[in-house]
């Protein structure tokens, strides 16, 4: 498989902090790899050596087989860069700004034209595209600089933390416009803070703490490492909730009683756990308002895998099964 | 934006251990041979994109000119009339004819501080990163800068040439003397335009980038012969001013519009400018690599 982007070992230091501290990373050409990780965790600085922005301190990146230390110049030529905070000229239009991009990609005077308009179509931004861009919305700009990042029809595209701030609905479009350029071929490289969108978006999810990869797969595979299904049982009336668990204990079953939310949890580790925990609690005649399993959330396994499990915890009272 | 026809999202039931997502790949095009270097004819298109998109961002905000044209009107009107009989006390001549020549050096020297204004403000922003990940010389960004204000600083000096000839400033020699005159003015604020963007690059905010501008040039406008003749000064300060390349600026201007010896004076400021733009230019370039 031909590798968009390749890292190994990439370093980044700033006198004794390690920003980034020896990342792996492979992207396949056409595909999406989703890079997360807390505030802090080197995701920027990573960008902004896969962008030439920065020189790494260590270690080797490759675009497209360009190397971004020694072959900056060509890398410019096959990336475009949405950063996390838009990089757009706020006192002119966006049109010029559009403009401006695709005559510093070399494109001649009408066809650079004809480009910006049909990028401010693609865009939504037809009507405002003679605004000067601070009078734009967050959601505006952002489309916009998305917009001058693929002027130039790049083969690689950073989006850093592409819809931190936005509303639901430019998070959605902005996330379809991500799906059609993978469509048409494009390598993406996106960080983000939320796991939804790693897992709406990414094929593959490498989780960054503290300047190094703490794990990677794919978003299911990251979950299966945390855990499998849990069932959750939610009686009737509240006082009711030791009960359950005391039921479920009795039936040889092991979990944990969350008195906020008002419900028993517990996971799903043999085949027949589920039918016998079903069957313990039908055969104990107390009144369920709610049962159901899930799957954790990747926000929980995002917070496991980080070690920075908050809160909640002491809300909860572990039950052992009785033998 | 397109309208949402995605693929439905995963978040529901793929199950641990589940394969990845199957979706047609489209097979990008192979690449064709990426260049190492940028050209200088388009080193020379892309500064000049980066003018234009400089002098969009005045036609935007025109107020930004205030400071090289209402400024110095004002600034013409205390000189000539609060200060000037004073100044001038009982000498020959008009203290007007001394005093334009001299504004215009002024004017340009407060307007050549945008230039580092306006880069330190480019760098707070993110649109530095934006054309630091395109595949343009570096140099271009501030090559557009300084193409873009040096048209910023001519239109100043037709500004103020009007301005005077309104207020009854009568040129005395011809109209290539006058061309002459702008044109080593200009050259002079060139030259303190890449001064301006040496502090502009090395300092990190623009508020301090504004008051450093400013002050590094209180001693050179005012230690200069820019508003005063400079025989009244005393002994060292009269040697400083002599030496000063605004001196020898305004010198050189005032003779060729009102007459008087022009060679010593011009061969000394094309001396200071080239100098300076000796040093400034080189470093700037070094200072923006570096940032």
């Amino acid at each position: 498989m031909t590798m968009g982007i390749q890292v190994e070992r990439l370093e980044k230091h700033y006198g004794d902090h390690k920003a980034v501290n020896g990342v792996d990373l492979e992207v396949p050409v056409g595909t999406v790899l989703g890079l997360l990780g807390p505030n802090g965790a080197g995701k920027t600085t990573t960008v902004r050596m896969l962008a030439t922005l920065i020189p790494p301190s260590g270690g080797r990146a490759r675009v497209c087989g360009y190397d971004v230390a020694t072959q900056p110049q060509q890398v410019r030529q096959l990336i475009g860069l949405t950063g996390q905070y838009a990089a757009v000229d706020q006192d002119i239009s966006g049109r010029d700004n559009l403009y401006l991009i695709a005559r510093l990609l070399d494109l001649p005077k009408k066809r650079a034209w004809a480009r910006v308009d049909e990028l401010l179509e693609r865009f939504d931004l037809v009507e405002a595209g003679g605004k000067l861009a601070r009078e734009y919305s967050g959601g505006m700009r952002r489309r916009l600089d998305l917009a001058a990042s693929l002027i130039g029809n790049p083969r690689v595209i950073y989006l850093d933390e592409p819809t931190t701030g936005l509303d639901p609905r430019s998070r959605n479009a902005l996330w379809d416009v991500v799906r059609d350029l993978v469509a048409e071929g494009s390598t993406v490289l996106l960080t983000t803070q939320y796991m939804e969108e790693a897992e709406a978006l990414a094929d593959s999810v490498v989780v960054m703490d503290q300047g190094m990869v703490i794990a990677k797969g794919t978003a299911a595979e990251l979950r299966a490492r945390v855990g499998g299904q849990t069932l959750r049982v939610k009686p009737m009336r509240p006082q009711d909730l030791m009960a359950v668990a005391t039921t479920l204990a009795r039936a040889r079953l092991a979990g944990h009683v969350d008195h906020e939310a008002g419900l028993v949890q517990l996971p799903i580790s043999g085949p027949n756990d589920l039918t016998i925990a079903v069957r313990a609690i039908a055969g104990s005649g107390l009144a369920v308002s709610g049962i159901d399993t899930s799957i954790p959330s990747l926000d929980e396994v995002f917070l496991t895998l980080t070690q920075k499990q908050r809160g909640g915890v002491e809300d909860t009272i572990q039950f052992w099964r009785i033998e | 934006m397109s309208t949402a026809t995605s693929a439905p999202s995963p978040a529901g039931p793929q199950g641990p251990g589940s394969s990845p997502r199957l979706r047609p790949v489209t097979v990008p095009p192979p690449l064709p041979p990426l260049s190492p270097r940028v050209g200088l004819r388009a080193t020379a298109r892309h500064s000049f994109a980066i003018a234009r998109r400089n002098l969009l961002q005045v036609r935007n905000d025109p107020g930004q000119l205030l400071d090289s044209t209402l400024m110095p009107m004002i600034f013409t009107l205390i000189f000539l009339y609060v200060f000037g009989g004073a100044i001038w006390g009982g000498r020959e001549g008009d203290y007007k004819q001394f005093l334009l020549p001299g504004i215009m050096v002024q004017t340009i020297m407060f307007a050549s501080r945008a230039t580092g204004f306006t880069l330190s403000m480019d760098f707070g922003s993110g649109v530095m990163d934006r054309f630091r990940a395109l595949p343009i010389a570096r140099s271009a960004v501030l090559s557009g800068r300084i193409i873009a204000d040096v048209c910023r600083l001519l239109l100043g000096q037709v500004v103020m040439l009007t301005f005077a000839l309104v207020i009854g400033f009568s040129v005395k020699t011809g109209v290539l003397q006058a061309i002459a005159a702008v044109g080593v003015v200009l050259l002079y604020g060139t030259a303190l335009a890449w001064v301006s963007a040496f502090i502009g690059l090395m300092v990190k905010s623009p508020n301090t980038v504004q008051a450093v501008g400013f002050l590094w040039m209180i001693p050179l406008q005012f230690g200069s012969s820019m508003l005063v003749p400079t025989e009244t000064m005393t002994p060292w300060l009269r040697a400083f001013a002599e030496a000063n390349p605004t001196t020898l600026v305004t010198d050189a201007c005032r003779n060729l519009l009102i007459g008087g010896p022009v060679a010593g004076p011009l061969a000394g400021s094309l001396a200071w400018c080239l100098g300076l733009m000796l040093i400034a230019v080189p470093l700037s370039i070094r200072q923006y690599r570096r940032r």
